[in-house]
């Protein structure tokens, strides 16, 4: 008889599938690592940018993990799943036991195990670097992390969900260019005022903002979480719209 | 017993073009059906209704006695699919695929065993990417079989494969038919049809211009024949 296995094991299925394949690809590494690990290392051993008021190595660590989730959150997703849409995986799949609810949450878990192994890797270097975080501010920045990596993969599925794969692998890659230098390294008060402020409203600014926020002091930021649930929301609300399965 | 799928007066239009016009025909269980029709004719759309992948403006579109669309996983798990275009991984290579897949049912088609029979043993170490075009339609229709459907749908199984694997693939298909599976394809062979098909559906302008056994349908002439016959009168 044909039955499927049971839902948790498909959706775990999944992820380890996903997880397999963005570990095993090289420009994937690049931008998901080996990026981030150079803007660690370069921040914290030189004295510019100004990083404003905190400890550098704390500030670096906590710029180079906010970078890991745009690059695996939103250009990462955007891409991979661009691609898969327009070569009908994602119809294939949802034909499957796994469905479109399967696919969204073993892409989910996937997302979140390589954000894992980007702490690791990233919180290692900081710590040889010198980072020294206290476990209520590391606590928080995770929490934080995670809100801001379902902000970004959902509006990675909206675009990924509604433009062609060519324009959603340009869009994504200037995206994260354009984002870099709007507080994800470096943080909204220290940018000019004229990009600053719109900076801090944006999911990059609020995300670097609170990960530095919980790192440098071990503070709640609330307002950053505000401003990051708006964008999940709507993202999400759009996703739901606009998202079409097929290329 | 009710057929194992049943269309019934099913419309589907993309815009102002109507692509399925009405058509009503029916597939059982053990036996193979072959749906002929031109580039246009609604052969694709029609299935993409029986997969769930669209939902019918208007009709029904019946695959063990399930509405289709947004139809639960334990029947999805009775339902193999093969797309026209593959929807293959491009960067995975085929093993890993196939057992990913199969760890989505519960008793799937052992994937070694399921690799050696459509030769895909032979190019195991080549990603999707670089696959010819006959290599991935294999893959294509190991994901399809993989779970060891009651009903499956092929969109154009053999096109592009050379003529010692597509005998395999008829070979195949026919012994799941021998084992009591609903095989439903879509073909522009008429070879196909004639080899591996004990029912025949042709459609034309989204609409059923014949549908019965082969034998029926042919009436003594050679499907070919018969074929040109129907899509002809239809297109006056």
């Amino acid at each position: 008889m044909s039955l499927p296995a049971p839902p948790r094991s498909r959706v775990l299925a999944q992820a380890a599938f996903e997880t397999r394949l963005l570990l095993s690809n090289g420009e994937q590494l690049l931008v998901s690592v080996v990026l981030p690990a150079l803007a660690l290392a370069a921040l914290a051993l030189t004295s510019v940018p100004d990083l404003g008021a905190g400890r550098r190595v704390d500030l670096a660590t906590a710029g180079a993990l906010t970078l890991a989730v745009v690059s695996t959150a939103f250009t990462g997703q955007a891409i991979a799943t661009g691609f898969d849409r327009r070569s009908g995986v994602l119809r294939l799949l949802g034909t499957t036991p796994l469905g479109r609810g399967g696919l969204l949450a073993g892409r989910s878990v996937a997302v979140l195990v390589v954000l894992g192994v980007q702490v690791v890797v990233l919180g290692g270097l900081g710590a040889a670097l010198g980072w020294r975080p206290g476990a209520a501010g590391l606590a928080l920045a995770l929490v934080t992390l995670v809100l801001g990596s379902a902000c970004f993969v959902s509006l990675a599925l909206l675009l990924a969900g509604t433009v062609r794969a060519e324009a959603v692998l340009a869009l994504a890659n200037l995206v994260w260019v354009v984002l870099l230098g709007l507080g994800v390294l470096v943080p909204t008060a220290v940018l000019p005022e004229a990009v600053g402020t719109p900076a801090a409203l944006l999911p990059s600014g609020a995300l670097g903002d609170a990960v530095r926020g919980t790192l440098v002091d071990g503070s709640w930021p609330w307002r950053e979480w505000g401003v990051l649930s708006v964008w999940l929301a709507g993202g999400a609300a759009a996703v739901a719209r606009w998202f079409r399965w097929e290329g | 017993m009710a057929p194992a799928v049943l269309v019934h007066d099913l419309r589907h239009a993309f815009g102002r073009t109507t692509a399925v016009d009405g058509a009503s025909w029916s597939a059982s269980s053990g036996r193979v059906t072959a749906v002929l029709g031109p580039n246009g004719a609604g052969k694709t759309t029609t299935v993409e209704c029986l997969e769930g992948l669209r939902r019918p403006d208007a009709g029904e579109a019946r695959v063990l006695g399930t509405d289709p669309w947004r139809a639960s996983a334990e029947h999805r798990a009775a339902v193999g699919v093969m797309l026209q275009d593959g929807g293959l991984p491009t960067t995975t290579r085929p093993l890993p695929l196939l057992r990913h897949l199969a760890a989505l049912y519960a008793d799937p088609w052992p994937v070694d065993d399921l690799a050696a029979r459509l030769g895909i043993d032979a190019f195991a170490r080549t990603t999707v990417r670089r696959m010819s075009g006959g290599q991935r339609q294999r893959v294509a229709l190991a994901t399809a079989l993989v779970g060891r459907p009651q009903v499956l749908f092929l969109d154009e199984p053999t096109a592009g494969l050379d003529p010692h694997a597509r005998r395999e693939v008829w070979d195949l298909l026919r012994s799941e038919a021998g084992g009591g599976t609903c095989v439903v394809l879509t073909t522009h062979s008429f070879e196909e049809a004639e080899r591996i098909a004990d029912d025949v559906v042709v459609l034309t302008a989204g609409r059923v211009a014949a549908a019965g056994s082969l034998d029926a349908v042919r009436g003594g002439r050679s499907l070919e024949d018969v074929y040109f016959g129907l899509t002809a009168e239809a297109e006056r």
